[in-house]
């Protein structure tokens, strides 16, 4: 059974129809890099797989369950995928120790001991067992982002929803961020990426997802779309991207 | 006429500045409590409460606090509710206050950036815990100094009550006034008590203002 399902997934800003029914499915333990140019809904879908925008229409089925709408749904689906941001969004009145603690002694009562011991472990992970307690504005961008995904491992997400977490760092500051992605990748993490680092896709995920006006308009393994893409659109876009990189 | 001395004018004027005090704590206080229940309402997920507690604001940010006064003093004696002066002082400035204050802090909650509302919902979050740890603490660091340059405002608004009889500071100073005819000592002094009891809170809110917009 596929970990995440979604089935004709549609959903419109206004008059706009941003998503035009969306099916795609993801297993356990895969990657997914998801590309497309700027406006062809990526983020709204993958907003839309944690409940962040609601859809018009169309199933989403974590682990064969339905998700309704209700609150209480949503954060059953909540617990289950997590999200990292391009922004970050730290918290910025709490330092990165506490920003990982917080949610597992909130949402999953867990004593300040245990909370505090998953948060060493899981900022041990990112790297920053140094920067415990310090304040986000005292890290660099990619110490943030970080400090960010280790908050997000700490709820035990199944799946991890990754929106361009890159694309605000400063060029040398990428690579430590993508690092840590690719360990959680090599230890079997589920992920759904959008990215613009055509190679790190390429190098980590297992399906590429070709993005095009609200449509899956291509998908397939990386070798394959980066080397025959079957549509136009994708063939420029890659012409595209490889140009500008 | 008697021969009235400037202690006893300073004395008497003490003696009804803790009235001005004592009725500017109850009204920050019980304004304070009243006006988290609007600011909760105001950012709450019902618009219908949305839209009545926009109302309740302008309501009070949109008529004079003297008529908002005479309202609770001889309005709701119409209906058969007498209050005192205190009790419509008290009750007037609670309102005011609530409204103010519930609206300062609107402006608080919503300078968080959405974000961290995203942020906190994304790790399962509800919505009373993402306000309680996330959205508050942040808040209140914004909320800080236009609260105590508030309490300046309603410090100031107290003095309306005088002209329903309630003996504060301005209503004691026209009764010596009356009694001494030395309207530009009394009132002089009368002024320097409300100097006194504002200015250190003007500094204060300048100070919170300039050292928590440095701060994270
Ligand atoms: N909250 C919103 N309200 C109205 N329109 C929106 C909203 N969010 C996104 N859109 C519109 O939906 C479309 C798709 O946006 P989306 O952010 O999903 O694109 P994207 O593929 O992630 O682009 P980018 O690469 O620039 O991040 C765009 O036309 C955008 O203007
Ligand atoms: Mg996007």
């Amino acid at each position: 059974m596929p970990l995440v399902e979604l089935a004709a997934i549609w959903k419109s800003f206004g008059q706009n129809p941003v998503l035009k029914g969306i099916d795609l499915t993801v297993e356990e333990g895969q990657v997914i890099a998801m590309i497309g140019r700027s406006g062809s809904g990526k983020s709204t879908l993958l907003r839309s797989i944690n409940g962040l925008e609601r859809i018009d229409d169309g199933t989403i089925l974590i682990d064969g369950e339905k998700i309704g709408s209700k609150d209480a749904d949503l954060r059953t689906l909540r617990l289950q995928v997590g999200m990292v941001f391009q922004q970050f969004n730290l918290f910025p009145h709490l330092s990165a120790r506490e920003n990982v603690m917080l949610a597992p002694m909130v949402v999953k009562k867990a004593s300040r001991k245990a909370a505090g011991a998953l948060a060493d472990a899981m900022l041990a992970k990112v790297g920053l067992s140094d920067r415990a307690g310090h304040y986000p504005d005292q890290l660099s961008g990619g110490q943030q982002q970080r400090v960010a995904i280790a908050r997000s491992l700490a709820m035990e997400p199944r799946v991890l929803l990754c929106d361009e977490v890159t694309s605000a760092l400063d060029p040398e500051l990428v690579n430590e961020v993508l690092a840590v992605v690719r360990q959680l990748a090599k230890e079997g993490m589920t992920l759904i990426m959008v990215t613009h680092e055509m190679r790190f896709a390429r190098e980590v995920c297992d399906k590429l997802v070709f993005m095009h006006q609200g449509r899956i308009h291509e998908e397939g393994s990386p070798a394959e779309l980066f080397s025959a893409p079957k549509t136009p659109e994708l063939a420029q876009f890659i012409g595209l991207v490889e140009a500008a990189g | 006429m008697f021969d009235i001395s400037l202690w006893d004018i300073v004395r008497n004027l003490l003696l009804a500045a803790r009235w001005t005090v004592l009725l500017s704590l109850v009204a920050f206080i019980c304004g304070g409590i009243a006006g988290l229940a609007v600011l909760f309402a105001r950012v709450s997920a019902f618009p219908w409460l949305r839209r009545a507690m926009g109302w309740y604001i302008e309501l009070f940010q949109g008529t004079p606090l003297l008529m908002q006064l005479f309202l609770c003093f001889f309005g709701l004696s119409l209906v058969g509710i007498e209050l005192s002066p205190w009790e419509a002082a008290a009750l007037s400035l609670t309102l005011f206050a609530s409204a103010f204050l519930g609206e300062i802090w609107r402006g608080c909650v919503e300078a968080v950036p959405k974000g961290q509302w995203e942020a906190s919902s994304a790790l399962a979050m509800g919505y009373f815990q993402q306000m309680r740890y996330v959205v508050l603490p942040q808040a209140m660091r914004l909320a800080v100094a236009p609260t105590v340059g508030f309490s300046v405002q309603l410090i100031k608004g107290t003095a309306v009550t005088s002209i329903i009889g309630f003996i504060e500071l301005t209503k004691a100073g026209t009764m010596i006034t009356n009694a001494t005819f030395r309207p530009f000592t009394v009132y002089g002094l009368v002024a320097v008590f409300y100097f006194c009891l504002c200015y250190p809170l003007s500094l204060l809110a300048r100070r919170l203002e300039r050292k928590l917009h440095a701060a994270r």
